[in-house]
């Protein structure tokens, strides 16, 4: 079905489109898609994407591991994922085409740069013929287009060395695709222009690439159709696009200023947290200073030793460095300081998947430290949502002074969506007060640092520098009131459910069932980024005419107080999760709710189809 | 920029700590915690000295924090009326970092033991000396781990018979002094628990010091470890086995004298000062790094001889003044507009 040959362009109108750029890691696929995207989001649409990549550098040219991809939904309507399926697949290679066109479905577009399909590098990813002499590729609509060749050319007279003209081939396809979708041009480039603006002769070269595309979809004739989606919808207000961890730095740096306090990160590079290092480091002025440091350790214990001295402490990493991190988060757990600590979520255990995405620390956050040591948890259930998800984390943090998780993964840490940006008076108010009197109830005029507020819990944040309030704090046992360390049985007892009781008594807000008819039996939970394929799935259960009712979880710990009755209401509850069962684990310890547990460990996100399908017989499996 | 880089006069250690002019003594500093160290330990030496000690600075009390980690040296803090932390093994370091770095009105002090600083915590206070973050850290070391009771430490010497080493430990000891040179300390001094006067003197050149400054306390575990630096107390081997540090004076030690240091290849040698010419004998100069690391090597874990005293005194910007630096220039330069920064350069409107 492939349609090399054309009369004229047809456009037609699309509600929703799936493109993934797939190619080398040294392709700039992350860069294009990056691009696209923010067309999409100047035009107005709604969008969501989905970035792909080894966690090798480079790993060797042309081969399977180097392939990377960057996936993108866009939409004129409000969607919810990246998209399970690419509808249009841009390979650049040979290796990028065998590790992505299973997911192509039949009749999809697929627009491979021809030059790199050489016998070498065919051979390297093992194709024994070339896919595209043979027939293998009929059930798409194929379009071949020799990439580099026309990119090289369009550049020739710049003067650039070959190499480095062919490397604007991607830049080309971008202008493919822009010309295909008919999407705004200036942006990209302005964005070209002033990436480049200290090499003007890479960006004119960039810029010229991008236009050669453009105008090969505009002369050439094989293509038949354009396409148009036109803008969503959506809620009225200033957008901007947004990954998750940017929007957690964003949120740290908001929670600075609306509780006053200056920022200090103390933390180590890992992946995929250290965005959120690289952009708090940009924002000094902000009063955030960032502490890159020898280790996950020292990282935790600089955060921890600023909170002590009244800024808010913040600490970012990942599974692994959370490992690192437990003996820390128990001595904040134990001398009750606030400090908020950040875990993007990758594959486990060990080293594990560092590129890819999982959910499976959940339990590690909750359990994973020596003696009764109970932390809130909170879990940003999209890429924009991480900023809302930080301000939370910082409140309760601030409010019960304790160390808060804050559970976000790879999905939503490098995908992206539109945000719609929130007026910076209507942020919560996290304002603080430090003690400043001692507060002996015995009349002796001493200062008890574990005298608690009778409502929240905590105890005063008196810090160093306070005239008259000196005291020691540490990780040995507390006595009530005074602070000082005591072995009493009684008292150990005493103070192991007094922490427990904060943090059980952490002000969370009730869950929101979604659930339009009212009429659903089935009941699906979740957390964390499954939120997007979970609500797709439900949407598309309800088309059918099925009903099924969604919670998502944004509090882990503790839980919602209506969540007991509201799981209580329904026949069946389905916990779908990219891990082995751990929510659902939580939830049948806590309620005696027979939840059933869907899971996945794949280091991708859950496709909206895969869950429908589950859902679905789930709620067809209900007794009549 | 620095003041350094200025040549504007140097800040000491003690800038920016509040000061007071109400008299202090040194029950002041005394908490109301009863003291729990074994009868004889050489801790309470150090801790008496130390409370002795800082009236001389006066600071507010309230500005003063001590942050230990773990072992019989970490409780310190619980005996002094400051702030304090008694934080986990090893991680000192880390947390006093965070603490200097938000705090530059504070005189933060560490307390560790060489179990807990060059054994769990090795990479943080070989990391915190890079730094030059604006830290004194009191390293007791007493060659032993006590409050587990008893096992050999980085300090002990090869082949100690240990409750953990009953055939011998195999470990070759650190030497604290060439370790914290090697990691670039700024400053680096070592005092014995007996010598009162010795100790305040490295404590408050310590305290002056705008930077990290590492002060080795030898102290002694009379449960443990007993009488591991007797060689140093009795007053006939003292005499010719401690090299007392003084800068711009000659290296010269012995009841009268008799003994002094001088040039040798790369490193340095005692010799008998009357076989020497005066111009042979080594001068101490704590600005010269070379001079540091050689005097460190003259100290044997034999204890055949023993620097005491300051071996390097050095002005680089510390971390934290720099880190503060940081966050002043970038506010001067930007105002702090959230809602321009959650803006960013690409937005769309949405109109109803």
């Amino acid at each position: 079905m492939s349609t090399d040959v054309g009369s004229g362009t047809e456009v037609r109108k699309l509600d929703r489109v799936v493109i993934r750029f797939a190619g080398d890691s040294g392709d700039g696929m992350q860069l294009t898609g990056d691009r696209f995207t923010s067309e999409a989001a100047a035009f107005g649409n709604d969008l969501a994407t989905q970035p792909n990549f080894p966690a090798e550098i480079r790993a060797p040219q042309g081969t399977l591991p180097g392939v990377s991809s960057f996936q993108l939904h866009f939409a004129d309507y409000d969607i919810l994922t990246p998209g399970d399926r690419p509808d249009v697949l841009v390979a650049m290679n040979p290796a990028a085409l065998k590790a992505n066109i299973g997911d192509l479905p039949q009749g999809g577009i697929l627009i491979v740069n021809t030059d790199e399909f050489s016998k070498r590098n065919l051979t390297k990813v093992g194709y024994a013929g070339n896919p595209l002499e043979d027939d293998s590729l009929a059930a798409f609509q194929v379009h071949r287009v020799a990439m580099a060749t026309l990119t090289i050319g369009a550049l020739e007279a710049t003067g650039l060395g070959k190499k480095d003209a062919e490397r604007a081939k991607n830049m080309f396809a971008l202008g493919l695709l822009s010309w295909m979708y008919h999407r705004p041009v200036e942006g990209t480039e302005r964005f070209l222009r002033e990436k480049f603006a200290r090499k003007p002769e890479i960006a004119e070269a960039n810029v010229l690439a991008f236009r050669a595309g453009w105008n090969y979809g505009e002369t050439t004739e094989s293509f038949a159709v354009t396409y148009e989606v036109a803008p969503a919808k959506l809620a009225v207000g200033t957008y901007r696009q947004i990954t998750g961890n940017t929007a957690l730095a964003y949120g740290i740096v908001a929670a600075g200023q609306r509780s006053g306090l200056p920022v200090v990160l103390g933390t180590y590079p890992i992946t995929p947290a250290s965005d959120v290092l690289h952009e708090l480091s940009k924002h000094k002025n902000f009063d955030v200073t960032t502490l890159q440091a020898e280790d996950e350790i020292a990282g935790i214990g600089a955060a921890l030793g600023a909170s002590y001295g009244g800024a808010l402490g913040v600490t970012s990493t990942s599974g692994p460095g959370v490992a690192l991190k437990s003996e820390t988060i128990g001595l904040a757990v134990m001398t009750e300081l606030p400090l908020v600590v950040i875990d993007v979520q990758r594959g486990g255990p060990s080293t594990g998947l560092p590129t890819k995405t999982e959910q499976a620390d959940l339990l590690q956050a909750m359990f994973g430290r020596n003696g009764e040591s109970p932390v809130p948890i909170v879990a940003p259930q999209s890429p924009s949502d991480c900023f809302a998800a930080a301000l939370d984390a910082v409140r309760i943090a601030l409010t019960y002074r304790t160390p808060v998780l804050l559970l976000s993964d790879g999905a939503i840490a490098n995908g992206s969506e539109p945000w719609l940006i929130p007026d910076v008076e209507d942020l919560p108010d996290l304002s603080v007060t430090f003690a400043t009197e001692p507060n002996a109830t015995d009349g002796s005029g001493e200062f008890w640092p574990y005298l608690r507020d009778q409502e929240t819990l905590a105890r005063p944040w008196a810090v160093p520098g306070t005239p008259g309030l000196q005291h020691r704090i540490g990780g040995l046992e507390k006595a009530e009131d005074t602070g000082n360390i005591s072995y009493d049985p009684v008292n150990h007892d005493r103070m192991v459910r007094l922490r427990q009781a904060k943090v059980e008594g952490v002000e969370v807000p009730d869950v929101e069932v979604d659930d339009p008819s009212g009429r659903a039996r089935v009941l699906v939970v979740g957390w964390g980024s499954s939120y997007g394929p979970i609500g797709a799935a439900a949407r598309r259960v309800r088309k059918d005419g099925l009903q099924v009712a969604h919670v998502h979880l944004r509090h882990l710990n503790p839980f919602p107080r209506n969540l007991g009755d509201v799981l209580s209401r329904y026949e069946r509850v389905i916990v779908p999760e990219m891990n082995l069962g751990q929510l659902a684990l939580l939830l049948r310890a806590r309620y005696l709710v027979d939840a059933i547990s869907h899971t996945k460990v794949q280091g991708l996100p859950f496709k909206a189809e895969e869950l429908q399908n589950v859902l679905t017989d789930v709620v067809k499996g209900l007794p009549a | 920029m620095t003041a350094i880089d200025l040549g504007l006069p140097e800040l000491g250690g003690l800038a920016g700590v509040p000061t007071t002019d109400d008299p202090q003594k040194a029950k002041d500093y005394k908490s109301d915690q009863e003291v729990r160290w074994c009868p004889g330990c050489g801790d309470y030496v150090v801790l008496n000295a130390v409370q002795s000690f800082l009236p001389s600075l006066g600071l507010k009390r309230e500005n003063i924090v001590f942050v230990s980690g773990i072992g019989c040296s970490s409780r310190f803090p619980y005996y002094m009326n400051t702030y304090g932390m008694h934080s986990i093994h090893g991680r000192a370091p880390a947390i006093a970092t965070g603490l200097a770095v938000a705090r530059p009105d504070l005189s933060v002090w560490v307390v560790t033991g060489d179990g807990d600083a060059l054994s769990i915590g090795g990479n943080h206070l070989i990391h915190t000396l890079r730094r030059n973050v604006n830290l004194k850290i009191l390293l007791f070391n007493n060659r032993i781990y006590g409050l587990t009771k008893g096992q050999y430490s980085p300090t002990s010497e090869a082949g100690k018979v240990t409750k953990s080493t009953p055939a011998g430990s195999l470990d070759h000891p650190f030497n604290p002094v060439s370790l914290a040179l090697g990691a670039e300390a700024s400053f680096v001094g070592r005092a014995i628990d007996s010598d009162r006067k010795g100790l305040t003197d490295v404590l408050r050149q310590a305290a002056e010091h705008r930077g990290s400054a590492l002060v080795e306390i030898y102290q002694n575990c009379p449960i443990f470890n007993d009488g591991a630096f007797d060689v140093l107390k009795e007053a006939d081997e003292a005499e010719k086995r401690i090299i007392p540090l003084v800068d711009g004076k000659p290296i010269t030690f012995g009841a009268s004298g008799e003994f002094a240091v001088v040039r040798e290849g790369f490193g340095l040698r005692v010799a008998p000062t009357s076989e020497v010419s005066a111009s042979d004998v080594v001068v101490h100069d704590a600005s010269d790094e070379h001079l540091a690391f050689a005097l460190s090597r003259l100290s044997t874990q034999d204890l055949s001889h023993t620097v005491t005293g300051v071996f390097r005194k050095a002005s680089r910007p510390t971390y934290d003044d720099s880190a503060r630096a940081q966050v002043e220039e970038a506010k001067a330069a930007k105002q702090a507009d959230l809602a321009s920064l959650l803006h960013g350069r690409d937005t769309w409107t949405v109109v109803g």
